[in-house]
């Protein structure tokens, strides 16, 4: 229970990573030596080693260190959420409440009670966040109130939370690269479609599909993010998971697909406060929002599909 | 060197400023690297300080000082050991006897002379987030006799949503921090300059309501 299991092929697609990230380091050098302007890619790519760094830690050593290290994300996570949305002042001890849901919450995954994990915050917070707020007495946009704390705990602590879930649901047909394998598959992927709806856009992108939320998303984007995520997971599902390679093709069209939706969530939302990023902290990047909005979506409903097939 | 100082700010508060809460910083360039200085902001909040000091590392905390009222932060021999010792407040006297007697920025002038960074809130007292208090001209009679100290006028906010005055329990946010130009003392009549000031604060707290519309300070 407190070892994560890494099998041989968990290793090698770590190499990989770090392979990719090597090879874009020295590109990113080399065409700086030839005066060509890598400024802003420099800083995205020194952000994203870091994360990677953190994340290889995070998953290196035993599970109380991912518990540790994901319950600190989430805590940044609510943190830049509370930050970026209008509060009022009697929010202040709900909002308190709030933050405390997150150690209670990842001890409940760390002792493996899943069932408390389900529950904590989609039903025990909802009742007693706006309870707390009732005790303070401010009425004027109680519901409002309610309902943006709420959903940032659903956001920021349950979603995120999956990520860990995966390793102490008990899957009566074993996971054949662990826990470990199936949330490597998920990060990979939903960081792949990230990154090809955006090549794709940027190459191609002639259609709006949001023209509200924004322009930059295109019908082109998407489909060549959602063939390629498919494409990929021809290999890296039966690689990484349980699933067959057929399988794998058509799960990660699916999960390129809400990945997409968690991308134009955060976007509408970001849109509604008239911001461009969640928050300054992985610098290139935005906040640590801007980065997990699409594994909001991918990781919980991931787990879901492979714990009901799979157990 | 003040070696508590030094271990305080590495050991405890720059650790809380920089993760627990999480500083925003916008117009870093304008941060001055070393003393003299003044570093002149609003003031909602206990943090403001620690914010503030905490945006340099701990080697160069020891060579800021946040001016402070002497009456309310050294009036017991507790609180003397707790803000002179370990945040190297200098202490202002505010009794207006006494200011018409002698220098009461004797202590800040000798500060500015050894090079070192001075922080001011000329709102005078913690007020409230959204209106900017009038700015007290102290600060102006303070630089009429160090014209080259540079003056940097900054704008924080969400100190005041974290540890608000008259609020026990601390409740993370992260802070937002909008550093202007440096700005220095002209031949202006004191009350003039120090309106300029204010409105450079103030231009501040605009740029920072245009980046968060969502958010009415």
């Amino acid at each position: 229970m407190n070892e994560i299991l890494v099998t041989e092929h968990v290793r090698y697609s770590v190499w990989i990573l770090y392979a990719i990230l090597t090879f874009l380091t020295f590109l990113a050098f080399g065409m700086k030596l030839r005066k060509k302007n890598v400024e802003n890619f420099l800083i995205r790519l020194k952000t994203f080693w870091k994360i990677v760094i953190f994340l290889t830690i995070a998953f290196s050593f035993n599970f109380v260190t991912t518990v540790v290290l994901l319950a600190f994300i989430s805590y940044l996570a609510l943190k830049e959420y509370f930050s970026m949305i209008p509060t009022r002042h009697a929010d202040r001890r709900a909002l308190f409440w709030a933050y405390l849901s997150i150690p209670v919450q990842f001890y409940f995954i760390y002792i493996g009670w899943l069932n408390m994990f389900y529950l904590l915050i989609p039903l025990y917070l909802f009742l007693l966040v706006p309870a707390r707020m009732a005790i303070v007495g401010e009425t004027k946009d109680f519901l409002k109130s309610c309902a943006s704390i709420h959903w940032g705990l659903m956001v920021c602590v349950y979603a995120l939370g999956y990520v860990c879930a995966y390793f102490i649901q008990d899957f009566k047909v074993p996971l054949p690269h662990g826990a470990l394998g199936c949330v490597l598959y998920i990060l990979y992927l939903t960081i792949f479609n990230d990154f090809m709806q955006y090549v794709f856009g940027k190459s191609f992108g002639k259609h709006a599909i949001t023209p509200k939320v924004s322009p930059h998303k295109t019908w082109e984007g998407f489909i060549g993010g959602v063939l390629s995520t498919g494409l990929i997971s021809l290999w890296a599902a039966p690689f990484l998971t349980p699933l067959s390679a057929g399988e794998g093709f058509i799960v990660g069209i699916g999960l390129a697909c809400c990945g997409f939706l968690g991308d134009i969530v955060m976007s509408s939302l970001k849109r509604d406060l008239g911001i461009k990023d969640t928050g300054t902290i992985l610098p290139g990047h935005g906040g640590i929002l801007d980065r997990v909005d699409s594994l909001i979506f991918t990781a919980p409903l991931f787990f879901h599909y492979i714990s009901y097939f799979y157990d | 060197m003040n070696i508590s100082k030094y271990l305080f700010f590495a050991g405890i508060v720059r650790p809380f400023i920089n993760l627990v809460m999480g500083v925003s910083v916008h117009g870093g360039e304008h941060l001055p690297l070393s003393g003299p200085a003044i570093l002149v902001a609003n003031h909602n909040s206990h943090l403001d300080t620690l914010v503030l000091m905490s945006l340099y590392s701990s080697a160069k905390i020891v060579h800021i000082h946040p001016m402070a009222a002497a009456d309310y932060f050294c009036n017991t021999p507790f609180k003397r050991f707790i803000f002179q010792k370990l945040i190297g407040i200098i202490p202002l006297k505010r009794n207006p006897f006494l200011q018409m007697h002698q220098d009461i920025f004797m202590e800040a002038k000798k500060a500015l002379k050894k090079k070192e960074i001075l922080i001011i809130f000329p709102e005078g007292t913690r007020g409230n987030s959204s209106r900017l208090q009038d700015f007290k001209t102290g600060i102006a009679h303070l630089t009429q006799s160090f014209p080259k100290v540079p003056v940097i006028p900054i704008f924080i906010h969400g100190t005041e949503k974290s540890l608000p005055k008259n609020e026990g329990i601390f409740v993370p946010f992260i802070t937002d921090v909008y550093i202007g130009k440096p700005l220095f003392h002209t031949k202006e009549d004191n009350k003039k300059w120090t309106l300029i000031l204010q409105g450079n604060v103030k231009q501040l707290q605009e740029q920072f309501l245009k980046d968060h519309p969502a958010l009415n300070a």
